[in-house]
């Protein structure tokens, strides 16, 4: 299946992804109404800026989901290759947080449930990180992995 | 009535196991036995029911078809109440009797309450565990009404969160020095207790009743305390006896191998709250109840009755919550070395020894990210191979190793 890869040497640690991945999450029409009065969007991708490399990480939609087997609530499912969070069902108690290896579940922005990378099937199926990515540092492949 | 698999339980452990068994075999015959009467739900969301942040259907742990994809048949509201391994069958409350070829001892915990004088004379008396028990608190709770709740622990502090939405004044008392004494340290104990406090809910700590007579608790220094609603959260005992009856080795749990194998019998396996587990932070062996660790030994017993091979080798105390919006994720054990972040209610404590990170404590804003730390418990990383410095300040995959990052964001990640 086709999932988001980082390619770190092209990384420039500009962010813009977050702000993509957060805006297309956030419900919110125009771009800086995610970000401006009061509201502050959460991406579900995270830029590491560390010991002078910069990469873009997000759910790698793991073959054994721990924050899967470990949601309290049945909340997380892995339907067609992608780890979901149901959040009718999700409580917010961030035992995916805690469980997450590589630290891809983040906090909600109310507070209340969890957020993670879905591949954008609910925004029209196109990674919108990657398609912001200026310079193809992220992309959208087939790599031959198991779904 | 005879089945290839019976498990008796019907919680994280029996979800595992049920799931486990059917990635191996798709065909043999599966009975789910459970006094309680529901669908497979969450306990600890028992307390967002009362809050009102989940209705009942919401809080099932599995979808609605669960059994039906899985062809379990269910006997559910019925007791389970001994096990003979000889004739391989277990007797029901109701005098029926259910044969096994394997069978899973999912039992969970009973609350404890210890004995109190006049206890029995209470009305409105609760523990805090189960559906039934948030459906007797809805029947009896009244806006405004005087709670006591014994317990200042992860249960009794959950019912005290769901009851301010009731306008309750509650009062909790315990025996401890300090709230949570189970994953938190002192003083981050005294932070979450003041955040609590802000809550409206009254602490006597160093505390408990001497004395009930009826709806009047006497405490241990003599003050007299009444109230209308009354939360047993002590503590749990483990539910042993049908291992017992059944010949298994039970000290304190249910002793199980690493492949979840109930000691001393034959075909029967055990998992979740009601085992002992080997905790990977201390070496020693102890009740680890907690839902990942029932539902991983679930999964594990599920492989291993299907006749597959599989052990359950990362146990280890790990729990993330919240009270009245401030979150808590702790794992691990609270010794050796211990790197320090105290801001308000934002704290982090990262303990390692011997080079490996074998507990931590995050609250607030500091827990973002917080698996990447537990990740180091569970794969006993050697912090000599990370940049452990970067780690402590924050949590990120840039202090591995490249080849070792490279693996993770190339591949896709395997998660162990």
């Amino acid at each position: 299946m086709k999932k988001v890869y980082v390619n770190e040497e092209r990384c420039l640690g500009c962010h813009l992804c977050e702000y993509y991945c957060a805006f297309a999450n956030s419900g919110e029409a125009e771009f800086y109404k995610a970000f401006k009065l009061g509201r502050s969007a959460v991406p579900r991708i995270k830029v590491e800026d560390g010991n002078g490399i910069n990469f873009a990480v997000q759910c790698r939609h793991c073959d054994n989901p721990l924050c899967m087997k470990n949601c309290i609530a049945g909340a997380i499912s892995k339907v067609d290759g992608v780890v979901r969070i149901d959040h009718e069902k999700c409580v917010g108690c961030y035992t995916c947080v805690l469980s997450c290896p590589y630290g891809c579940v983040a906090v909600g922005k109310d507070g209340h449930s969890a957020a993670k990378c879905e591949l954008c099937t609910a925004n029209g199926g196109i990674p919108q990180c990657v398609k912001g990515c200026i310079n193809g540092a992220i992309v959208f492949e087939e790599r031959g992995e198991t779904a | 009535m005879k089945f290839d698999y019976v498990i008796v339980g019907n919680s994280a452990a029996a979800a595992g196991c049920i799931e486990g068994i059917r990635e191996h075999d798709k065909k043999g015959s599966i009975a789910v036995i459970s006094d309680e009467k529901y669908h497979i739900y969450s306990r600890p969301l028992i307390s967002y029911l009362l809050k009102g942040d989940v209705s009942e259907s919401r809080m099932q742990y599995r979808p609605a078809d669960f059994y039906k994809v899985n062809g379990v048949e269910t006997l559910l509201g019925k007791r389970a109440v001994s096990v003979d391994s000889k004739t391989k069958q277990v007797a029901l409350e109701s005098g029926e009797k259910v044969e096994y070829g394997k069978l899973l001892l999912a039992t969970g915990s009973k609350p404890f309450v210890p004995p109190m004088d006049g206890l029995d004379s209470v009305q409105n008396r609760f523990s805090f565990m189960k559906l039934d028990d948030v459906k007797g608190i809805e029947k009896a709770v009244k806006k405004g009404a005087k709670v006591l709740i014994i317990g200042a622990g992860l249960i009794g502090l959950k019912a005290a969160e769901a009851l301010e939405h009731y306008g309750c004044e509650m009062t909790v008392i315990d025996l401890a020095d300090r709230i949570l004494p189970s994953i938190l340290d002192k003083q981050i104990s005294e932070i979450m207790q003041r955040h609590i406090e802000a809550h409206g809910v009254k602490f006597l700590l160093n505390m408990s009743a001497k004395s009930f007579n009826k709806n009047t608790a006497t405490l241990t220094n003599g003050e007299e305390l009444q109230f209308d609603i009354l939360i047993t959260a002590v503590g749990v005992r483990p539910n042993t006896e049908l291992a017992e009856s059944a010949g298994g080795k039970v000290e304190r749990g249910i002793l199980t191998d690493k492949k979840q194998a109930v000691k001393g019998v034959k075909n029967i396996w055990a998992a979740g709250d009601c085992t002992v587990s080997e905790d990977i932070t201390t070496g020693t062996s102890h009740i680890i109840a907690i839902m990942p660790n029932a539902y991983a030994q679930g999964l594990v017993a599920g492989h291993n009755m299907a006749g597959a091979s599989d052990k359950f080798e990362q146990a280890f105390p790990m729990n993330a919550i919240g009270f009245f919006g401030l979150h808590i994720i702790t794992a691990g054990a609270y010794t050796g070395d211990c790197y320090e972040e105290v801001d308000g209610e934002n704290v982090k404590k990262l303990f390692s020894c011997n080079n490996k990170l074998c507990g931590f404590i995050l609250m607030g804003e500091k827990i973002a990210r917080a698996g990447i730390y537990t990740a180091l418990i569970r794969e006993q990383t050697d912090l000599t191979t990370v940049d452990y410095e970067l780690l402590c300040r924050t949590p990120q995959l840039a202090a591995f190793a490249k080849e070792k990052r490279l693996d993770i964001l190339s591949k896709g990640g395997g998660a162990a």
